[in-house]
């Protein structure tokens, strides 16, 4: 396999919501190329799109036009019992750790689920799920002590923690990082986006990164796409993306970002 | 005389040992104070405090006074001639601050006909202006509009407009930006920044993001598990904090400084050994 293999292709994606009058064209003739290692940023504001393209990435949504297909293989239009192989390998951490994980199960349960898919074991073959999760509950700078415990009994960065070993249990070769540190402390925000920089490097991963805050996407990504209404506007590595930004929309967002007076 | 003066407040829910301990701070009139600290530190406990709005249970001790007016121990009914008069508060959620079955223009209106006399015709006429002041340049098409039909930004300028309209003292602010975007939230922060300015009003500015804070206010406290564990100017903290504490948020905070893609510092970083 080269270095630069393709993990995602996406071609001339489009998603329409609803018809008539209420009709919503959510993403519009989308190409996107993912590679293997990358760490992609996604950026853009509320209703730019950027969620829908995760989805569709991820197929837990279908395109109205376009196609998607995963290291090589098609996804669009495939049924879900063929879709094992990108279920197993495409995982996703979602913003909210107090709405993404089960208040009624424990963290041991939380971070074994995926592995009691049928179409994962078909995949990864019976795993130790014991001995599995004391694995990733390290990993993830977690005290394995507490693997029977109740997500409440954690904090906001602890369940996010619990929330990143859950997506790793399928060894996924991609993550899919929703805003992960948006519903986060600013203090607390460090050691998860720390945590991920961490992992991603040594677990080979790849990772699309999705935020409306440029300054953690320029932080965690080497090359970003800034979308707005359903379009990708500027697609370039994040440090020039910063310097030397090309659209007006791009400026628009950097100028945004909270400066420090008297710093 | 500081027009809000706190002191050696404690807050306690029922028997469990006080969230809020023993704090104490001026607010000058016109003066704009951050009071910062990460969830569970406090702080919207304090502001609850300070409007008055805290549950049956809250056990309080110590002394807020707004001007010649002692809220703690204050009847419910002295309170509300105070709140959304003298004493107003914009909150993180806009879309539970307001009622989503009245038309925006009413509820700004309601603040209004509350605390003056003023007559039903009058009145429209006002909330039409402040609704231009915060930046609406149809104030009649946002009068005229739910809630619903209304963005995130939108929404909080209605807030905003309602919390401004009756020339308050003191405007308490509890992260009125969080749950907005960037663009969004930078637009909101000029906005506030200029009808405070415009009205000479009082802001005590509650955030997590000190980068927030940094743009608003003039002074800042540092809120730690119910206590000020720092307190100076915006820019002294930021150049120059001394708590261990104030130190590890200013460098979680300042993103920017720090080389992409190397180890970002932590809060712990700046306890040597000890645990804080």
């Amino acid at each position: 396999m080269t270095a630069d293999k393709e993990m995602f292709a996406a071609v001339g994606l489009t998603r329409v919501f609803g018809r008539g009058a209420g009709r919503v064209l959510a993403l519009e003739g989308v190409d996107l190329t993912v590679r293997r290692g990358e760490r992609l940023g996604v950026v853009g504001e509320s209703g730019s799109g950027k969620s829908t393209l995760i989805r569709l990435l991820a197929a837990l949504d279908t395109p109205t036009a376009g196609s998607v297909s995963f290291e090589g293989q098609p996804v669009t239009g495939r049924p879900e019992r063929e879709l094992g192989f990108l279920r197993r390998r495409v995982q996703i951490v979602f913003q909210d750790p107090r709405a993404s994980l089960d208040p009624r199960m424990k963290v041991r349960r939380i971070i074994t689920e995926p592995l009691r898919s049928p179409m994962i074991r078909a995949e990864l073959g019976d795993l130790d799920p014991d001995a599995r999760v004391r694995e990733l509950m390290e990993a993830v700078g977690l005290d394995y002590a507490d693997a029977d415990r109740y997500p409440h009994e954690f904090s906001g960065g602890q369940r996010q923690r619990i929330a990143i070993a859950r997506a790793l249990a399928p060894k996924p070769h991609v993550l899919i990082a929703d805003e992960p540190v948006s519903a986060l402390d600013v203090s607390v925000r460090a050691q998860v986006l720390n945590l991920l920089d961490d992992l991603v490097d040594r677990f080979g991963l790849t990772m699309i990164f999705v935020s409306h805050d440029l300054r953690v996407v320029r932080h965690v990504c080497s090359r970003a796409i800034v979308m707005r209404q359903g379009r990708i506007v500027e697609s370039a590595p994040t440090a020039s993306l910063f310097s030397d930004p090309q659209t007006d929309y791009t400026r628009a967002l950097l100028a945004a970002i909270p400066a420090f007076r008297g710093a | 005389m500081s027009l809000l003066r706190v002191r050696d407040l404690t807050v306690a829910f029922g028997r469990r040992p006080p969230v809020v301990r023993g704090i104490s701070f001026d607010v000058e009139p016109g003066q704009r104070v951050g009071l910062i600290g990460e969830s569970g530190c406090g702080k919207t406990v304090t502001s609850l405090a300070v409007m008055g709005l805290l549950p049956d249970n809250a056990r309080i001790s110590g002394s807020i006074r707004l001007g010649d007016v002692e809220v703690v121990g204050s009847s419910d009914r002295a309170m509300s001639e105070l709140r959304g008069d003298e004493l107003t508060m914009i909150f993180q959620e806009p879309m539970t601050a307001l009622d989503p079955t009245m038309r925006c223009g009413r509820q700004v209106a309601e603040v209004l006909r509350l605390h003056s006399t003023a007559a039903p015709g009058a009145a429209r006429e006002r909330v039409l202006v402040m609704l231009g002041e915060v930046g609406f340049a149809d104030p009649e098409r946002i009068a005229n509009s739910f809630p619903h039909e209304l963005s995130g930004g939108q929404r909080q300028r209605v807030v905003t407009a309602m919390a401004l309209i009756n020339s308050p003292d003191l405007v308490i602010c509890d992260e009125p930006t969080t749950a907005l975007d960037v663009t969004v939230q930078a637009t909101v922060l000029k906005l506030l920044d200029r009808v405070l300015a415009s009205q000479n009003a009082a802001c005590l500015f509650i955030s997590h993001d000190l980068a927030v804070v940094s743009e608003l206010c003039s002074d800042v406290l540092v809120m730690l598990d119910g206590e000020i564990v720092e307190r100076g100017t915006a820019s002294g903290i930021f150049t120059d904090a001394q708590h261990p504490y104030t130190k590890g948020l200013v460098a979680t905070s300042r993103l920017d400084l720090v080389e992409p893609g190397s180890r970002l510092p932590l809060v712990e970083d700046f306890y040597a050994g000890a645990e804080r």
